[in-house]
């Protein structure tokens, strides 16, 4: 089988978030960078697919050159190859990113078939624009299951849960097909060092597509507000139990 | 001009409503429209609606269904959408507040589109008085759009105290140590009735399931009081527990993120305090039924 | 504000790393009191490079001072209960490692370290059995190393402080500023008050340098890079139960380590290209993903190192179901020599500094420098560490990041004892630098100073005095060294040689308090007439040498004091330190040139220079005065360091091209020669048997023992008196002598020298250690031409101080039998000294 899975790239953030200069991005400069939760899990996904049913698996996302570092992180996991959209940095909306990894989809699809699977995460740790997925799922004409905690293939169908309120929702949906996932669909992996050692000689495709004029453009970032809490200290250590427990009494959960 | 409204059972729909109000007349399409749930169907309903009303604009609530269904109908009618907003104005470009990094940062934007489509986080904007708005009929969605579509559901197994809905949650972090450590979380959790919760740094090293993960990329909570302990607050975590009442932390770093978002905190080692709560609060429920 | 925080301190340590807590803790033991410590940080973790250190401690190291700081710490460590012992294995892919790991038994033989062993593959398989030995050519066993738990060491510190109540520790208190009034520390502001202080101590590691800077100073150290990743877990040491429960390896060869960490393997790597950062991009702690001091891990300079860790435990590397768990760039402070940056700034009095300290030697850095900061000298001596060492290009940035870059990647080099550094070269030019270049100078650097070590023009003579030089067939001892040393010194011995000697630190000590400031310095009597010179030891309040100078008496309140490059700065400062009122101390190095002329014919070759009396009833051995040589007016200095007739030529900077020039000219039908200091620095001291600063004479040997003592000592005080004053009552514990080679060749039959810091053994292999626990070492070692013999200089116990008595010295795995030519300081050569005073 063939599988695709799309990542985002975004940086590791501490306690505090601090932007930049002109208040449109995060100043990454003590950061370091992952990929989205959500799509550790598509990645750790794929893979396992891969194990069990053998096939071709894909990593494709659209970032800065240093982004290869997490196309080399989801090869290191098991992915096969990756496909790099580069940008110079600046940020895409949803629509153009979804239309760009269109293009790079239908491209690899016309020379190897079309993917049985491409996931994505449920929506991106930094933009959280919850779309990118679903509008290339709608270009391809493709059935899309967001939000999953549980995929299992049955036969050419597959079977994907949804976590809800009050338990899990099941949707049957036929492939191929695009899912959308959410971090707990599985346990990521850590990559072993034989497995960093094989993708650094994986392929990475490069790309470059154009930037079309945002039409969800950003203006700038903003720290919002302290919540405005203002801590009351209970004491330390274990004499401050009583000061707790008058505290739970006063909250009415004792 | 009209707007229209996905409307949800609940609180945050009326807050979309609330803003859906600045942009026009609203209107609403329920999404127990189509059931069971299927979100191609309501957003093929939706797109139905949006030209027969002219809608200028349309609102959901920014919950996992209002986004899923938001974002089908960004993409059948081809326009941007604007996710989980606090803020929106009509205009020129439309402009927009919305969330970033789980609510860790606020973007403002600017919204070119000939009818913003917009969800609106929840709880963010508070909802108005305003009256019901009139509904839409629904007709029988076409067979192509219930691809998707639920045909099962699947009740929780473990019949504890869901992360969600629990009144009180007792969170543990890196600080507990091992996944051993949480037999004190455990205890004080049993004691109160409480959920176990825990941080992203605990799910990845394994110690817990990923269901018990508070935080932007696990459970979202609005309990009474949340004790956490020994969690050092990263926005990812921190991102989960806007909800939350009171919060307790518990932290041998009195400087820790979490200490200062705290509405109260005990310093120290969580290992020596815990287990001290936990024996205080027996002690206490003993003192009250010999009284 | 009243949060706790004391208004006044005895002293304020600023940083609960481990060197913080060690010192705070250690000040507290040695009786002060109202010492507070101070972090910017949470504790116990406030967030600096312990947080993240390894932790693992090896105790060989080449330098003394290293290994003495590292064993004192590991005592402490075992005391606390926090250290586990692991044995550690230093294994050797290549036969220059394998040589080299010979060169740590020796250096393990020198320093006490044992037991030791050299191991084959198969021992080390033995030891270690997840290796592939079939990489490896051996292994060097230390039975001693171990692992700590360094934030439990600082906790346990800090609680033993505070539990005598002369500790307050403050952590959050983040440092805004320090104050200094008149040249003297005065208080240090905080986010939560001031502090008014006696004492500052910084220990603050990768952010020293900012905090020196407060202060308008320079702690010279530039935080690095150390890349580390964890990977688990692994299924062999599933049920781990300790921390460490395997040696500890280290790939010396690809500048790696791995250790087990209970279930998980450890790698970490100094071989990646040099990541220096500035303090200043090191990120506040809450804005940290981690902590300040771990970076993001950069993947693609740790790819090859990935390599090299599986090739070397494929067992474990190579399983895929072993996972990188965790990986950063660890920051950790370097230096531009390699050592700490420890002692009492010379820029700001009561300002103290223990920085690019690392967890290995943190608890033993921290009781020397409280002994330092309490009683003016510590048991080990620290002057290789010494903040105060720095000349001013060794604190500026750009050379702290050349040679820090430098010397990253030598962490597990393979380092010459004379190796000389690549970067930031040329900085000090001597006046006659072009002409010494004409002469194909071999130049060595010392104190910035490029200074000639030997001639290559000079060639010619080793045709001359083929039968008296020896040639060194072994690469090693080739190194860094040529034959024409000792040519030239034969050279001077029998016609003159011109030395230059640019790198001397000079200081004039002038006014109506010289002389009282200069006694006070001063082992020996400087109420001499003017004119005099003296050469004389300077030593410590416990009685061990802090240094040893010559001071010239140009004038009633006048003093010229000149010292060694490489002590001048930390000599500076102690003179400034001596200072009474109404003395001052004026730097004049940069301002003189110094140029040596000695030899038989010396006299001649400066005799048809001058018009002056520089016959031996005219200008005596020991006295010093102005002559005239054509237009130029040198201060001559008729004192000799190679035991021959000459003097010491002073002459303003701009001058000295003329005078090398004009003596040049004047010596050429004497045969004159240029000598590089291979001749001033080892050979011809050597055979007169002069003791040199840092390695005869260390603050840890006393004047008796050294051989140095005079018949008498001067009525006045100095610093150190009532020390020497016991050490002369005393039988001295160990005697220097000086030793010959009685047989260089080795079982392969090529014939060896050794180079110094060598063990010196009893004739049946036994180590040689007085009762202060203090072994025999080579101290120096050197070709002697003019007595056809290879010396050593040594400590030995008296019983083995006996003319003709029979040792063996250690060499690259093989013993060399050497006997005691002198015991005491008689010369070697010329033990009359009629040449000196010819």
């Amino acid at each position: 089988m063939r599988i695709a899975v799309c990542i985002k790239r975004v940086p590791i953030t501490g306690g505090r978030i601090v932007l930049t200069a002109d208040a449109r991005a995060i100043n990454t400069q003590h950061l370091g960078f992952t990929m989205s939760p959500h799509e550790e899990c598509g990645v750790e996904e794929a893979v396992r697919l891969i194990e069990a049913n053998k096939g071709d698996s894909v990593v494709l996302t659209l970032g800065p050159p240093e982004a290869v570092e997490q196309l080399r992180d989801a090869m290191a996991l098991g992915i096969d190859r990756a496909i790099h959209l580069q940008t110079d940095g600046q940020e895409w909306d949803g629509e153009s990113t979804a239309a760009a990894l269109l293009d790079a989809i239908r491209a690899d699809e016309t020379s190897n078939g079309p993917f049985d699977i491409i996931f994505f995460g449920n929506e991106s740790a930094d933009s959280g624009g919850f779309q990118v997925g679903l509008r290339v799922a709608y270009a391809l004409n493709r059935p899309c299951v967001t939000g999953l905690k549980r995929v299992t293939l049955e036969g050419s169908s597959v079977r994907c849960e949804q976590e809800v309120e009050d338990g899990r929702d099941v949707y049957v949906v036929p492939l191929p097909a695009v899912l959308t996932v959410k971090e707990g669909l599985n346990l990521p992996r850590y990559p072993s060092v034989p497995g960093r050692m094989r993708a650094r000689s994986k392929p990475v495709a490069d790309v470059t597509p154009a930037r079309p004029a945002p039409r969800l453009e950003l203006v700038k970032l903003l720290v919002p507000a302290g919540q405005g809490r203002r801590a009351e200290s209970l004491g330390s250590g274990a004499a401050a139990a009583p000061a707790v427990v008058d505290v739970f009494q006063k909250a009415g959960v004792l | 001009m009209n707007v229209l409204v996905l409307m949800e059972p609940g609180e945050p729909s009326r807050q979309a409503l609330t803003l859906a109000r600045k942009f026009g007349e609203p209107h609403g399409l329920p999404v127990q429209a189509v059931q069971p749930f299927a979100p191609d169907a309501l957003a093929a309903a939706l797109a139905r609606a949006v030209e027969e009303l002219d809608a200028g604009a349309v609102f959901a609530a920014g919950t996992d269904r209002g986004n899923e269904v938001m974002a089908r109908l960004a993409a059948r009618l081809n326009l941007p959408l604007a996710a989980n907003c606090i803020g929106a104005a009509p205009g020129d470009p439309a402009t927009v507040t919305r969330l970033r990094w789980g609510g860790s940062l606020l973007e403002e934007a600017r919204l070119h589109s000939p009818r913003p489509l917009v969800t609106v986080a929840p709880h963010t904007v508070p909802a108005d008085d305003g009256p019901q708005p009139p509904t839409i009929e629904v007709g029988s969605p076409a067979l192509g759009d219930l691809v998707v579509r639920v045909s099962d559901h699947i009740k929780p197994t473990n019949g504890g105290i869901s992360l969600a809905d629990a009144k009180v949650i007792v969170s543990g972090g890196r600080g507990v140590g091992s996944k051993e450590g949480f037999a004190i979380i455990e205890e004080l959790a049993g004691l109160l009735g409480a959920a176990v919760g825990c941080s992203r740094a605990v799910t990845s090293a394994g110690w817990r399931p990923h269901s018990d993960q508070v935080g932007q990329t696990g459970t979202k909570v609005a309990p009474e009081v949340y004790i956490a302990c020994g969690i050092s607050g990263a926005t990812q975590h921190m991102a989960g527990l806007k909800g939350a009442k009171r919060i307790l932390a518990i932290n041998s770093d009195p400087q820790a993120p979490l200490m200062l978002n705290a509405d109260y905190t005990v310093t120290g080692d969580l290992k020596e305090i815990v287990p001290a709560i936990s024996a205080e609060i027996r002690r206490a429920r003993a003192g009250r039924t010999s009284s | 504000m009243d949060n706790g925080l004391p208004r006044h301190a005895r002293a304020v340590v600023i940083g609960c790393g481990i060197v913080g807590n060690s010192l705070a803790y250690h000040l507290t033991r040695l009786g002060w009191r109202d010492v507070v410590l101070l972090d910017k940080g949470p504790l116990p973790n406030p967030g600096g490079s312990t947080g993240h250190a390894s932790n693992f401690i090896y105790l060989v190291d080449h330098s003394k001072e290293m290994t003495a700081l590292t064993v004192e710490s590991v005592r402490q460590y075992r005391e606390m209960g926090v250290f586990i012992q692991s044995g550690g294995i230093e294994v050797a892919r290549t036969k220059e490692r394998m040589q080299e790991l010979t060169r740590r038994m020796a250096s393990a033989g020198s320093w006490g370290i044992e037991p030791v062993s050299l191991l084959t593959p198969g021992d080390v398989k033995e030891f270690v059995p997840y290796i592939n030995e079939k990489v490896i050519l051996g292994g060097f066993y230390t039975q001693g190393v171990g692992v700590v738990d360094s934030l439990r060491a600082g906790t346990l510190m800090r609680d033993k402080g505070q539990a005598a109540g002369a500790l307050h520790v403050a952590p959050k208190t983040e440092v805004v500023g320090i104050d200094v009034e008149g040249g003297r520390v005065r208080r240090v502001r905080t986010t939560q008050g001031d502090i008014e202080a006696e004492v500052v101590a910084i220990t603050c590691g990768v952010w020293s340098p900012r905090l020196a800077r407060m202060a308008g100073t320079h702690i010279p150290l530039t935080p690095a890079v150390h890349q580390m990743i964890d990977i688990g877990p692994v299924p062999r040491f599933r049920g781990a139960k300790s921390d460490i429960e395997h040696p500890i390896v280290r790939d010396m060869d690809t500048n790696m380590y791995e250790r087990q960490a209970g279930g998980d393997l450890e790698i970490g790597s100094y071989a990646h290209r040099p990541i220096l950062y500035d303090p200043e991009d090191l990120p506040p702690v809450e804005q940290a993903a981690l902590s300040p001091t771990e970076f993001p891990f950069t993947q693609a300079d740790f790819d090859e190192q990935m390599q090299h860790a599986l090739e070397l435990m494929p067992e474990i590397v190579g399983d895929e179901s072993v996972g990188v768990k965790y990986a950063i760039n660890g920051i950790l402070s370097l230096t531009s020599d390699g050592m700490p940056v420890l002692g009492e700034s010379p820029d700001v009095k009561g300002l103290w500094a223990a920085a690019a300290v690392w967890v290995k030697e943190g608890p033993g850095t921290g009781k020397a420098v409280a002994e330092w900061m309490v009683h003016g000298s510590s048991e080990i001596d620290l002057h290789s560490s010494d903040i105060a060492r720095f000349h001013e290009h060794q604190r500026t940035r750009a050379h702290v990041r050349a040679r820090a870059a430098e010397g990253f990647n030598k962490t597990y080099g393979i380092v010459h004892p004379s190796e000389q550094w690549a970067s930031n070269r040329d900085v000090r030019l001597a006046p006659f630098h072009a002409r010494e270049r004409e002469l194909g100078a071999v130049f060595f650097e010392a104190a910035g100073w490029e200074r000639p070590h030997w001639y290559e023009s000079n060639g010619a003579l080793l045709e001359e005095y083929d039968d008296q030089v020896t040639h060194r067939t072994s690469e090693w001892e080739s190194r860094w060294w040529s034959p024409i040393i000792n040519a030239e010194h034969l050279a001077m011995r029998e016609r003159a040689g011109l030395f230059d000697l640019s790198a001397f630190t000079i200081f004039d000590v002038v006014g109506p308090g010289a002389l009282a400031s200069v006694q006070c310095a001063a082992l020996r009597q400087m109420e001499v007439p003017v004119g005099r010179v003296v050469y004389t030891p300077v030593l410590s309040p416990n009685g061990g040498f802090k240094s040893d100078l010559t001071i010239m008496r140009l004038g009633d309140e006048h003093f010229r004091v000149v010292t060694g490059g490489a002590a001048g700065m930390s000599d500076k400062k102690w003179f400034r330190d001596q200072l009474v009122p109404g003395a001052e101390l004026a730097d004049l190095t940069s301002s003189m040139t110094t140029i040596g002329l000695w030899g038989p014919r010396a006299r001649d070759i400066l005799e048809s220079t001058t018009s002056d009396d520089v016959s031996n009833e005219g200008f005596k051995f020991g006295t010093c005065r102005v002559i005239e040589i054509g237009t130029q007016r040198v201060l001559a200095s008729r004192i000799s360091y190679v035991g021959d007739l000459g003097w010491e030529l002073y002459v303003p900077m701009e001058q000295g091209l003329m005078l090398w020039d004009t003596l040049w000219e004047a010596g050429r039908p004497h045969g004159l020669a240029a000598c590089g200091i291979g001749v001033y620095g080892t050979t011809g001291r050597l055979e007169k048997c002069y003791r040199a600063h840092g390695n005869e004479l260390e603050t840890e040997y006393n004047v008796v023992e050294a051989g140095m003592a005079a018949p008498r000592v001067k009525a006045e005080d100095f610093v150190g008196k009532a020390a020497h004053l016991r050490h002369r009552e005393e039988d001295p514990a160990a005697m220097l002598c000086t030793l010959t080679v009685d047989d260089h060749r080795s079982k392969s039959g090529e014939k060896r020298y050794m180079l110094g810091r060598e063990p010196i053994l009893t004739r049946d292999g036994k180590r040689i250690v007085d009762r202060h626990g203090r072994g025999s070492y080579v101290t120096s070692a050197g070709a002697g031409p003019s007595v056809g013999k290879h010396i050593l200089m040594a400590y030995l116990t008296p019983e083995e101080s006996v003319l003709g008595n029979q040792l063996l010295v250690e060499y690259m795995g093989e013993r060399y039998p050497a006997s005691v030519a002198v015991a005491g300081a008689t010369p070697l050569f010329d033990p009359e000294n009629t040449r000196i005073r010819a």
